[in-house]
């Protein structure tokens, strides 16, 4: 639940007197102090950033930058966060960067005055220390079409990083956000030129980012808040998919993505995708409707009222609502059994949909502080009758315990750990809340002056974990011998276990998954009888989990020469490549969900709900068989429904291209003559050494070109199209059980579907089995020739190949799936690979791989090595930064 | 290659080899000595108005001999990096002794080419371990982030461009007098420095020899911030674009309150880190009388563990501390410079990082 997960930087817009008319009359005014106060609002309500602009033709703008700049300097609460200098002069952006002692970003230079002022300019931020924002203008105007985005960005890129040594990582491209729904036609595609803009910048400029200005999409529909708001949370959402990862946003004019009424919602869809040609017109038609409800005050719908108290609590966590929290956490208090009850369920049940929410990019930090108010809040309000509670259990005084907590340095987050806090103070310990960024020192020093029996460090984003791993170090260090809890929502067992407990072995240390267990643990950790045991358990929990991680320890590695010496090869005398039936892709769409039934495959149903055990074996087991029959018999029922309702659309493409082997890549050719490459797969070899048996890359299953004629295959399957309806229709109708339901039966369409389309492969469209006949037992246990392997998995767990096979298939197209910038598929609930028909080609796993690998393969695929690491980090045989961290610990 | 750039390619040689040693307190040194008004004078300032004792960089031009006896003592002692005596050598700084530019020049020049006299010296004495020179660059008395009036918080009694204007002088004054670096040193207030840092940048983009840079702040107190209200990292990020040869902390702090900050530092900057603690805090008497081996035993720790890459002291140490710090740091491998995944690492008072 942060910056880092999230990767989108809210920047504060209220203080531009451009942007609003309130802070600009201060401004005139000369009102400064309230003006602060604006900057002050803006950081409490979440912006990361704020973006000062003073362009105004009445104002010296110069004058009023260093004046208000060197007025905020001096708000500790203000000055924290960056500041963004924004203005179309260059004077006033002198003035402000000769005002922050911190590093700023400078908003924004161009090219529209040609390269040499551009330059200049560039040159003068660099030595002021700043980033910049690059508008996507140059001498001819500015860009509209993504193309023009992409071409004027890519020219400011190579400019400034090749002919002064502009860091890269430091320019933020502005692809203009235009006003859409016009009327104009030319416009209708500003808003899906800058999505695509977004995502193509961020992955052909490496390491720059992509802001915009919002609220201009929207422009055409002034005065009409709700549609402005909806087209906002809509853009939102679809850019910071492709690539945006910053923009001047008013919190305050956001809106739940999945709040948006959903007719509404779909027509705002339309005109910011550009998906029909009546989109404006349509939206235009119901735009009327919601005009009434104008004003900053959302639309007073009370209808949430009427649900039960604990969906109202809900709701108000949700929607960030502390109108009524008091009166509805006094009624789940008067109901409950305990006050503590109502924390520990409604309360909690409550911010983890925020949190699912905030990480599905349907809400936004802003909208998370607010959350964080309510919840604060509604624990108030309760902490007078658990004192009260505390008096008649005669426990007042009587601390069974005393624990310091802490979020961590260079973390602000501190939810979880509030809510930890309390349900410890609850059970009668003792909490010493130190609060948020608080540095090892003195989290240590105060853990000694009070003499407290444990400590909690939290964190939310990733930075958090170095810092733990830090602190750990530092107890070592002091010979310190306190138990060490670790919890937040970045932190791992594994993580605990890799890189934090070998560091401080004095006293235990444990990972907290949530709130609920912190109160089991730390009496454990209290009792001389419960402790050494669970030190020992988790000690040798930990311990298993870091062999695994390593594998079994250290085992002698291959050079990558070494491996493809020692490479897999196939033997081609038992197996003479056929010819698919057709070449490149096709689209299949005669499938319905009855023909898939038979392919299904139980067990990780049954995995999905976290009851691990074989099907049908699992129905009778002694254990857990009552709760499957009733599972199965429900998840029958429903599927019956799914089946003759037709809930699942079943949408696939697959295709077939001469390919072969060229070292450790796969080579795609556009023709039989195999003289022009179409695309080219990478894949990843083995290192570790082996006795017998070979170092396999997924290449070695086809014949180099000198071998003779070879081909690949390549597939991609959904199950989810209406499934998200469906499930939130469930969702919408409380039952989250259902929702849950449809989900994991999608998902076993999803791989059944795979492996129906597999045999249809083998039998058909390759044909290279067409006698092939086998029970749903022997194909479940792929006993058949060939294989189906998926990028992301553990032959080759680089996910971004998975692009290369989607721009083959034409996916979107053709089977409606899309990648997420994380490469993940949407709709979930579907599957694609790659078809091998070697007899002899076989499932694998990868291992871990040495850095001659990873260097070997960032040259060919054309990425640095930061690149390469980040997405074979979890293969990487090395750790980047293992040095600096042992270094400095 | 000039003689400067091979003695700057020595220099950064060495910081691969070993710890590097920096020399100590001026101050203490100087009033070791009992100097009185009249040496302060001279004969250049016989009949200048008000006090000139307590003005330690205009014994440059009036005390030449006792100067080059320090930098001789802290060479002596083990030092390979002496300062030159020119920490308040600025316009904005000597205004409060009635000196102007002519004098400011002077006295860089001049307690450059006394440095670098002593430097050759040692170095054709002992060629296995050159001797460098660090330009000293000050703080000033008036700082850009601070409110100068406690009525109006956007007050400020200095612009950017005065105190572009007076570090602009300095740096050029030191670098025609021979330094080899560049120690931009004791920083209170960021944005000052940044000027400094736009000053080198611009002079160089001019046609002046570029120096190495070296950047070194002041965490004032147990609060972890500069006196300007920034955390260290905060701090990194705001100069990084410097590319300095070295960041790092000196004064305010001794040793054992210093350790932490330096900690992170040597985590987060992918250059060379640097640290020269006072010796301890000041006693009842505003003395230092913390023990050469005390000190250098807490940052021989510190080199042991990898966190250094420079050593040497601040306000209370003397050249036997100096040398009891180059014999605990003798052993030490330097701190290895770690990779940072690319990120863009802004700051406001506390760092924020886009990835």
């Amino acid at each position: 639940m942060t910056e880092q997960t999230a990767t989108f930087i809210n920047i504060g817009e209220r203080t531009n007197v451009t942007g609003s008319a309130k802070f600009r009359k201060m401004i005139t005014d000369g009102r400064y102090e309230d003006a602060v106060e604006v900057a002050r609002q803006q950081v409490e309500n979440g912006a990361q950033i704020i973006d000062v602009n003073m362009d105004e033709g009445m104002l010296d703008g110069a004058e009023a930058m260093r004046t208000f700049l060197n007025l905020i300097a001096a708000e500790p609460d203000i000055a924290r966060v960056p500041i963004m200098i924004d203005s179309s002069k260059w004077e006033v952006i002198e003035a402000g960067l000769k005002c922050v002692q911190g590093k700023a970003i400078v908003n924004s230079i161009s090219l529209k005055e040609g390269e040499e002022p551009f330059l200049q300019q560039a040159r003068e931020i660099l030595s002021y220390g700043a980033a910049t924002v690059v508008m996507a203008f140059d001498e001819k105007g500015q860009a509209e079409t993504a193309d023009e985005k992409v071409r004027i960005c890519k020219r400011a890129y190579d400019l400034l990083t090749e002919k002064i040594g502009f860091p890269p990582e430091d320019i933020i491209f502005d692809p203009n956000i235009f006003a859409v729904a016009t009327g104009i036609e030319e416009h209708n595609d500003y808003a899906r030129a800058f999505i695509e803009a977004a995502g193509r910048i961020r992955k052909e400029l490496p390491g720059a980012h992509v802001s915009g200005g919002l609220s201009n999409v929207s422009f055409s529909f002034r005065g009409n808040e709700p549609v402005r708001r909806a087209m906002h949370s809509v853009f939102l959402y679809h850019a910071i998919k492709a690539g945006l990862n910053m923009a001047i946003v008013n919190a305050g004019q956001l809106d739940i993505y999945d709040d948006i009424e959903p007719e509404l919602r779909e027509l705002v869809e339309d005109v910011i995708l550009n998906r029909r040609d009546d989109a404006t017109e349509r939206l235009l038609d119901i735009a009327e409707r919601y005009r009434g409800q104008k004003g900053q005050t959302k639309e007073k719908d009370l209808s949430w009222r009427e649900k039960p108290v604990n969906e109202r609590l809900k709701h108000a966590l949700v929607h960030g609502v502390t109108d009524y929290i008091d009166e509805d956490t006094e009624e789940a208090r008067q109901a409950a059994e305990r006050p503590l009850h109502v924390i520990e369920g409604p309360l909690m049940d409550g911010m983890n949909v925020v949190g699912d929410l905030f990480g599905d990019g349907k809400m936004f930090l802003p909208q998370v502080v607010k959350s964080a108010r309510v919840m604060k809040q509604a624990v108030a309000h309760l902490l007078p009758y658990m004192e009260k509670e505390k008096e008649e259990m005669g426990m007042v005084g009587k601390s069974s315990g005393k624990v310091v907590m802490a979020t961590v340095k260079g973390d602000v987050h501190d939810i979880g750990k509030n809510i930890v806090g309390v349900v410890l103070q609850c059970n009668g310990y003792e909490v010493i809340d130190l609060g948020v960024m608080v540095p090892a020192e003195t989290i240590l020093d105060t853990a000694v002056k009070e003499d407290a029996d444990i400590i909690g460090l939290s964190g939310l984003i990733t930075p958090s974990l170095d810092e733990m791993v830090f602190v750990a170090g530092e107890m070592r260090r002091r010979g310190m011998d306190l138990p060490l809890l670790i919890g937040g929502a970045t932190t791992s067992p594994a993580h605990t276990a890799v890189k934090i407990e070998p560091g401080y072995d004095a006293a235990p240390v444990i990972h907290v998954a949530d709130a609920s267990r912190a109160v089991g643990v730390v009496s454990n950790l209290l009792s001389d009888e419960a402790r050494p045991k669970l030190w020992e358990e988790t000690k040798a929990k930990y311990e298993k989990m870091r062999a695994s991680r390593s594998k079994g320890g250290p085992k002698e590695r291959l050079t990558l020469n070494e491996a493809q010496e020692a490479r897999f090869r196939p033997d081609w005398k038992a197996h003479e490549p056929q010819q698919p039936s057709f070449t490149g892709a096709k689209t299949i769409d005669d499938v319905g969900l009855e023909d898939i039934l038979p392919y299904i495959d139980w067990t990780p149903f049954f995995m999905s709900w976290d009851m691990p055990g074989r099907y049908p074996q699992i129905l009778e087991d002694s254990k857990r068989g009552e709760a499957a029959r009733t599972l199965w018999a429900d998840a029958q029922q429903m599927l019956d429904r799914l089946v003759t309702e037709k809930w699942l659309g079943l949408k696939a493409t697959v295709g077939f291209w001469p390919a072969n082997r060229e070292g450790d890549d796969i080579a795609l050719w556009k023709g039989d003559g195999r003289d022009e490459e179409l695309a080219r797969l990478f894949t990843l070899r083995q290192q570790i050494k082996k006795n017998d048996g070979a170092n396999v890359a997924l290449a070695d299953f086809l014949k180099s070109k000198e071998e003779g004629a070879d081909w690949i295959g390549g597939f991609c399957v959904t199950a989810g199209h209406g499934e998200l309806e469906r499930s939130d229709a469930f969702k919408k109708a409380n039952d989250d059980y259902s929702a849950i339901m449809v989900k994991a039966l999608a998902d076993r369409f999803a791989e059944g579907f795979a492996e129906y389309l597999h045999a249809r492969v083998r039998k058909d469209f390759w044909g290279y089995a067409p006698d092939e006949a086998l029970s749903s037992e022997d194909m479940i246990a792929e006993k058949y020739a060939g294989i189906r392997p998926a990028p992301g998995y553990p032959a080759q767990p680089d996910h971004t190949e998975k692009a290369t096979l989607f721009d083959l298939l034409d996916a979107p197209k053709r089977a409606g799936v899309e990648l997420t910038t994380s490469y993940a598929m949407t709709p979930p609930a579907s599957v694609s690979g790659l078809y091998f028909s070697h007899p002899e080609s076989h499932y694998f796993a990868l291992g871990k791989i040495e850095k001659d690998q990873v260097e070997d393969y960032a040259r060919r695929k054309g990425w640095d090595m930061v690149t390469a690491e980040r997405w074979l980090g979890p293969v990487l045989n090395y750790n980047p930064n293992e040095q600096a961290l042992s270094k400095a610990s | 290659m000039s003689e400067r750039e091979q003695r700057i390619a020595a220099l950064k040689d060495a910081a691969k080899k070993r710890i590097l040693v920096l020399d100590g307190a001026w101050g203490a040194m100087f009033q070791r000595k009992g100097l009185e008004e009249d040496d302060y004078r001279g004969d250049r300032f016989k009949d200048h108005p008000g006090q000139m004792k307590g003005n330690n960089d205009i014994l440059c031009l009036t005390r030449p001999d006792i100067v080059s006896d320090l930098y001789d003592a802290f060479y002596g002692a083990g030092a390979d990096i002496c300062e030159t005596n020119t920490f308040s050598a600025t316009v904005i700084a000597q205004a409060d002794y009635d000196l102007g530019a002519e004098e400011v020049i002077a006295i860089n020049r001049k307690g450059a080419r006394l440095a670098r006299a002593a430097a050759d010296a040692w170095t054709e004495k002992e060629p296995d371990k050159p001797r460098f020179v660090a330009g000293s660059i000050g703080p000033l008395n008036k700082m850009l982030s601070m409110s100068s009036d406690v009525n109006d918080p956007g007050a400020r009694s200095v612009t950017f461009d005065e105190v572009y204007d007076a570090y602009r002088m300095q740096i050029e004054a030191l670098n025609e007098g021979g330094v080899d670096l560049y120690l931009i040193e004791t920083i209170t207030d960021t944005l000052n420095c940044k000027a400094a840092v736009k000053a080198i940048q611009d002079l160089e983009a001019e046609g002046m020899e570029k120096l190495p840079i070296w950047i070194s702040g002041t965490i004032t107190d147990k609060s972890g911030r500069t006196l300007s209200g920034q955390t260290v990292e905060a701090f990194w990020n705001s100069v990084r674009h410097a590319k300095p040869f070295a960041i790092g902390l000196n004064c305010a702090l001794g040793a054992d309150l210093m350790r932490p900050h330096i900690a992170t530092l040597a985590r987060i900057a992918d250059t060379l880190v640097a640290a020269y603690p006072n010796a301890g805090l000041p006693n009842a008497f505003g003395e230092y009388d913390e023990a050469p081996e005390t000190t250098a035993g807490m940052v021989g720790e510190w080199a042991e563990s990898g966190l250094v890459n420079i050593l040497g002291g601040c306000c209370g140490t003397t050249p036997e501390h100096i040398a009891a710090i180059a014999e605990a740091a003798k052993t030490a491998a330097p701190r290895e410079i770690p990779e940072r995944p690319r990120a863009m690492r802004l700051s406001g008072l506390e760092p924020f990082e886009v990835a």
